[in-house]
């Protein structure tokens, strides 16, 4: 389940660093473990622009969010979450799923994990941040 | 007879159990024991031949079924020295034990009271203090600990912690996390001269030391069935019989009541006024037969294996380059619980997270907890987020401590290795 692509964002996690203008902050924390993220969303209409974060945690859970960041930033919202989906569900299959390199790349290193149903929430971690922050940006968005 | 562990082990079933090509090694105890034959034998028996519920049922069924259930308070009230067997008060675990205290002690506490427990605490010991003192306006405050990891007497001394608004001091006697032994008679000692009442979480101390209440100095004592061999779903409560005698009820319902009428009600004596419904009664078996089990194999001699199983790891695990030992790292005359937590980084300085260290040991067939432990102020205290713990008990074997030693190294040099 470690592989070489994990510990590599482990070691050198991209776009880590809280940074402004942001639209939406949440943080998000596993309970259970500990594992922690504080985590921003900047978008420019329905456009991700930037996701910056600070964490603590596993290197399953921060290399996750290093490579999370990678996928959504430049895509549209809708494109975004729609990976959160697919993300999810490779990570609910039990390690089952062929996953879409196409879609996921780097994401898919993850698959290993997937068999280990005590980590899956740490691969998780991230990803559900960025749902919660992307959808308040999205709200903040719309009111204003 | 001498204490041979190999022998012991072959009571322990799971204990043969294989991780793909590795022997397990069960390193976590201090979270849930394993259990004996005799415990599995007990209650499989009691639900076999003697079930029915207690007290209530007059049948024979219903006397077998009595008389096993309070003949696993006797068993306990024994193994910790208690003077009547009246005393010993069934929970579900140490957590219910110490919410009854914090709810029964708490009743007539107000603001200007003060609730004394230590920032090396299980969730359990904090928790329910925090929401009593919510609850009534009382001020709850903290020992802090020296940097070796024991409770800061000195600086409690100095800044007056335990004084005459103190009316409740609870405290661990053994810590989860970093097997420091506290002096509990001392403090019960001090607690007492100002009138306080001495709570203490022994859930680490009593699977591990010999137990007499009524030396240790303290009022009420939690502690719960699974970490000494018993069954989960059921802990408990000692308490002095006149100190839980003058104690409000906790939970209300069935078999806690002397009369019941619709203009009130009137309440049963302990233990019976704090076990409302009905108890767990084939768990209440299976701790007796727990007790019994550890009685025969004699606690002194449990708590020397404990003592040299500890020593032996602490001496190896010391070793490892890029192993911090938290807390004490060697025994001092007051002894040292058998929990050993630690951090791990690679020779760059990489600090490996312990649910990673955790899932690497567990793939190499070694079980041990990674995370706060519940003892999260704790951590905070000692600027860290979590921490690996492995944990020993009466039937761990040197060779096991070998097998972490190993995989650990491992885990290090896996995390370590340039890509």
């Amino acid at each position: 389940m470690y592989q070489e692509i994990i510990l590599d964002h482990y070691r050198e996690k991209h776009h880590s660093g809280l940074r402004d203008p942001y639209g939406a902050q949440v943080q998000h924390v596993n309970p259970t473990c500990g594992d922690e993220v504080m985590l921003r969303v900047q978008l420019d209409g329905d456009r991700v622009v930037d996701v910056s974060y600070e964490g603590v945690g596993c290197s399953i859970s921060q290399a996750s969010t290093s490579v999370m960041s990678d996928l959504v930033i430049g895509r549209s919202v809708a494109d975004a979450l729609a990976l959160h989906e697919e993300f999810t569900e490779m990570m609910h299959s039990r390690g089952e799923l062929e996953p879409d390199e196409d879609r996921l790349e780097d994401a898919i290193a993850f698959i290993g994990v997937a068999k280990f149903p005590a980590r899956v929430k740490c691969a998780l971690l991230g990803w559900s941040a960025f749902k919660d922050a992307a959808a308040q940006a999205l709200a903040t968005t719309k009111e204003s | 007879m001498s204490y041979d562990v190999e022998l012991i082990r072959a009571d322990f079933p799971i204990l043969n159990r294989r991780v793909g090509e590795y022997p397990l090694a069960y390193l976590d105890s201090a979270n849930t024991s394993q259990k004996p034959q005799v415990v599995i034998d007990a209650m499989v028996d009691h639900y076999e031949r003697h079930n029915a519920n207690v007290a209530r049922a007059m049948h024979m069924l219903g006397a077998e079924a009595s008389s096993a259930f309070e003949g696993g308070r006797e068993k306990v009230a024994a193994f910790i020295g208690a003077n009547r067997t009246e005393e010993v008060v069934f929970t579900k675990n140490a957590s219910e034990a110490l919410n009854l205290a914090a709810h029964t002690l708490g009743a007539e506490l107000g603001p200007g009271d003060e609730v004394v427990i230590s920032v090396m605490e299980h969730h359990s010991n904090i928790v329910p203090w925090q929401l009593l003192c919510a609850r009534t306006g009382a001020t709850l405050r903290w020992f802090d600990i020296t940097d070796d990891g024991r409770l800061d007497l000195v600086g409690a001394a100095a800044e007056n912690l335990i004084n005459a608004r103190t009316r409740i001091v609870s405290l661990t006697w053994v810590s989860n996390v970093l097997g420091t032994v506290n002096p509990i008679t001392e403090i019960a000692a001090q607690a007492h001269a100002v009138g306080a009442v001495v709570v203490v979480d022994g859930s680490q101390a009593v699977p591990q030391l010999t137990t007499s209440v009524t030396e240790l100095g303290a009022d009420l004592v939690a502690f719960t069935g699974h970490k000494m061999v018993g069954p989960t779903g059921i802990g408990a409560l000692w308490g002095r019989y006149d100190l839980l005698a003058a104690l409000p009820p906790f939970l209300g319902g069935g078999e806690m009541i002397e009369i019941v009428k619709m203009t009130g009600s009137t309440f049963a004596p302990p233990p019976y006024r704090f076990e409302a419904g009905t108890p767990p009664i084939a768990e209440a078996v299976g701790l007796g037969a727990a007790a019994e089990y550890l009685g025969e194999l004699g606690m002194a001699d449990v708590a020397a294996h404990e003592r040299a199983i500890t020593t032996y790891a602490l001496d190896v695990l010391q070793q490892i380059e890029g192993l911090r030992v938290l807390g004490t790292t060697s025994i001092g005359p007051e002894g040292r619980g058998g929990a050993v937590s630690f951090t791990l980084a690679t020779r760059d300085g990489l600090d490996i997270h312990p649910h990673d260290v955790m899932t690497f040991l567990d793939s190499r067939g070694v079980a041990v907890r990674g995370g706060h432990h519940c003892a999260r102020p704790l951590h905070e205290r000692l600027g860290i987020t979590a921490s690996s713990r492995a944990s020993f008990y009466l039937y761990t074997l040197e060779r096991e401590v070998d097998q972490l030693v190993d995989a650990l190294t491992y885990t290090r040099d896996f995390f370590g290795r340039v890509a």
